[in-house]
């Protein structure tokens, strides 16, 4: 009797071990899995572009060792969060949630999934299996800025924007900023689509601004449309995440570019050497996070030069683009002369710098 | 082009789709059925209008492939609605999720891609003419064919016998099946009618406007058109104001918000305003019952059963 449920237990054992032995086994040549979560289209321009480029040049860089999956069009509501626990629980073990309204989504599946490390674009929140990363896009944004304030002749630049985040008041203010570095009188017009990807009002948003006299537009929202607009118009456009010289030959100036390739290598290393994770990280043209588009040669030598120095100035970072004195829109100073803005202020902007002339949307 | 002209301009371009809508959603509705499935209908022929412009590299397919989806879908709505009765209001709130979603799905592999854009055809001389110049005579030919089905519309109406036969319909089926009209026949091809007009719509979205794709660039204009409708109180040339008075508020939010005057209205509220209107305008003409029951058609919404012999 004794005998024989030993020997069972024994035969149980050693069942598990091999079990164990197997799955431990499969683990160790199981690939990495990662997952992306993208808010629009991949389509061939634009911010998720930028993200799927990034996911391709990981896989590139790390061969079988990886397998990426990724689902776009994922809107920022209750979709989000379905999208995302489902991919946590269909085994993946790394995920990068690319758009700021997903932040309180990772959040809640992050707690419920601590095995499960996630990565989050361009939030604030992170946990202990949740690490957030962002790009300085306002350092691109300031060169380009740069280049439209000496390319404006009516001194007016028109800014399509897509919700009033502190990532998107730094890219107007930067942009603005670095105008007016160039060209004092410049006035930057913004109008809100409340949106990251709807074209059509993008475009009507691009030719109200037009029709106002901006002869320069930029936008920070996801489509080419603006881009097609001043082309189609006859004025000057800066495209945004990627070259989108394509859409307007003659209309783009340039671009602020975003790469994450290097980052989302760098991340998918950590979780597969360490078993641990990227740091949470803001990176700017020094990390290779941003950079810029081929300038267009209409752009005179000159003006060029002087934002290939300036981008060298920001790269070894003895140059700041919010450098004070910095003038908020009504007037008063919210940087000191001399100081460069620190990473919590630049975090918390919520304000228009003088040289805006719309109103804040309330 | 001087600022005021700009936003006549972009006026008329953003009422466009609303009118063609609306248009055919008025014909629709005088025959007694209401077809709810607008968006869906715009949706399927944004979408369908894209691939047939893209692929032949031609407008007029694009156009006609537009055309021909919005009728194919509200095919669907008449099989449901007409043949086996079903409720219009639930068949028509399901035509327009399917056609939103299936647009959405047939058009995935086209997201992002873009056509080229369609040059204004300027009417020599007149487009020259100071402030409406531009507005009236500076559009797309699009626009232009839109005045024209508007014309062909009203005329329609008011001065044909199948005119008369399709108000007769919509008043009552009963009395018109009488006299020997076939009142399924008229309903179909009036429900056709506002099928291709809507599929047009979104052609208008899909290759005038921003010559591209996207999911949910419809983005309820579909609904705006229903609303308009109702706030036209079934008159056409209630429809033609109404559509250019929604699309004008739809661009003035934009340029409100640019201009350097300090105007503090929600963006949200301006969005709103159309269907806030609508209901205003019915609460108005309610109180007047005499109005209402000159304009509406006394069947809407009534399936019609043929008795049987």
């Amino acid at each position: 009797m004794k005998n024989r449920r030993m020997l069972f237990q024994a035969g149980l054992a050693s069942l598990a071990l091999t079990a164990a032995g197997y799955l431990s086994i499969a683990q160790a040549q199981d690939p990495l899995k990662v997952g992306f979560v993208y808010v629009s289209p991949i389509g061939d321009a634009g911010w998720t572009y930028q993200h799927d480029l990034g996911r391709k040049e990981m896989e590139q860089a790390l061969g079988d060792k990886v397998t990426t999956s990724f689902v776009e069009s994922v809107s920022e509501g209750a979709d989000a969060e379905r999208v995302i626990r489902e991919m946590a629980a269909s085994g993946h073990d790394l995920i990068f949630a690319t758009s700021f309204g997903y932040m309180n989504y990772v959040d809640r599946v992050a707690k419920q999934f601590p095995n499960v490390k996630f990565m989050h674009a361009t939030g604030y929140k992170s946990g202990p299996n949740f690490h957030n990363y962002n790009a300085r896009f306002y350092e691109g944004r300031y060169l380009t800025g740069v280049v439209a304030g000496e390319m404006t002749k009516s001194d007016v630049l028109g800014y399509i924007a897509a919700f009033p985040i502190p990532e998107v008041l730094q890219g107007i203010n930067a942009f603005t900023l670095g105008a007016q570095s160039v060209n004092p009188d410049i006035e930057v017009r913004v109008i809100w689509v409340n949106s990251w990807y709807d074209p059509g009002k993008e475009r009507e948003a691009a030719l109200a601004l037009i029709a106002q006299g901006a002869d320069v537009i930029t936008h920070h929202t996801d489509s080419t449309a603006a881009v097609q607009a001043a082309q189609e118009k006859g004025v000057y456009a800066v495209g945004y995440h990627s070259d989108m010289s394509k859409y307007g030959k003659d209309a783009h100036l340039t671009a602020a570019t975003h790469h994450w390739g290097d980052y989302y290598t760098l991340a998918a290393q950590k979780a597969l050497n360490e078993n641990g994770m990227a740091e949470s990280i803001w990176g700017g043209i020094k990390d290779g996070f941003i950079d810029l588009a081929p300038i267009n040669p209409v752009v005179p030598q000159a003006t060029q030069d002087k934002v290939a120095q300036l981008k060298q100035q920001i790269k070894e970072g003895s140059f700041h683009p919010f450098t004070g004195p910095v003038v908020a829109q009504d007037g008063k100073e919210v940087l000191p002369a001399g100081q460069t803005m620190s990473d919590q202020a630049l975090g918390q902007m919520n304000y228009y710098v003088k040289g805006v002339s719309s109103k804040m949307p309330n | 082009m001087d600022l005021l002209t700009s936003i006549l301009f972009a006026t008329v371009v953003a009422g466009t789709p609303l009118l063609l809508v609306a248009l055919g959603e008025l014909i629709c509705e005088k025959s007694g059925m209401l077809n709810l499935g607008a968006e869906g209908m715009m949706s399927i022929g944004a979408v369908a209008a894209f691939v047939a412009a893209f692929t032949f590299e031609s407008t007029l397919m694009g156009v006609a492939s537009g055309l021909v989806a919005g009728a194919l879908l509200s095919l669907v709505f008449a099989f449901i609605t007409v043949h086996l009765m079903a409720n219009q209001v639930a068949t028509g709130l399901a035509v327009a999720i399917f056609g939103v979603g299936l647009a959405a799905f047939l058009g995935k592999p086209f997201e992002a891609k873009v056509l080229p854009s369609i040059k204004p055809t300027e009417i020599p001389f007149l487009s020259d003419l100071p402030l409406v110049g531009p507005v009236l005579f500076g559009q797309q030919w699009i626009v232009y064919a839109t005045w024209v089905i508007f014309a062909v519309v009203v005329w329609f109406l008011a001065k044909t016998r199948g005119g008369l036969v399709l108000k007769a319909v919509g008043e009552s089926p009963d009395a018109a099946n009488a006299v020997g009209i076939d009142v399924v026949k008229v309903r179909y091809l009036a429900i056709l009618f506002g099928g291709a007009m809507a599929g047009l719509g979104g052609a208008f979205l899909s290759l005038f406007h921003t010559p591209m794709w996207a999911e949910g660039m419809v983005a309820g204009k579909g609904w705006i058109a229903l609303a308009l409708v109702v706030f036209a109180t079934w008159l056409p040339w209630r429809v033609l104001l109404g559509a250019y008075l929604f699309g004008g508020v739809m661009i003035s939010q934009l340029f409100v918000q640019s201009s350097p005057i300090p105007v503090k209205i929600p963006a949200q509220f301006l969005s709103a305003l159309p269907y806030i209107a609508t209901i205003v305008v019915l609460v108005l003409i309610s109180r007047n019952v005499k109005m209402i029951r000159l304009n509406s058609p006394a069947s809407l919404g009534k399936p019609f059963q043929k008795e049987r012999a």
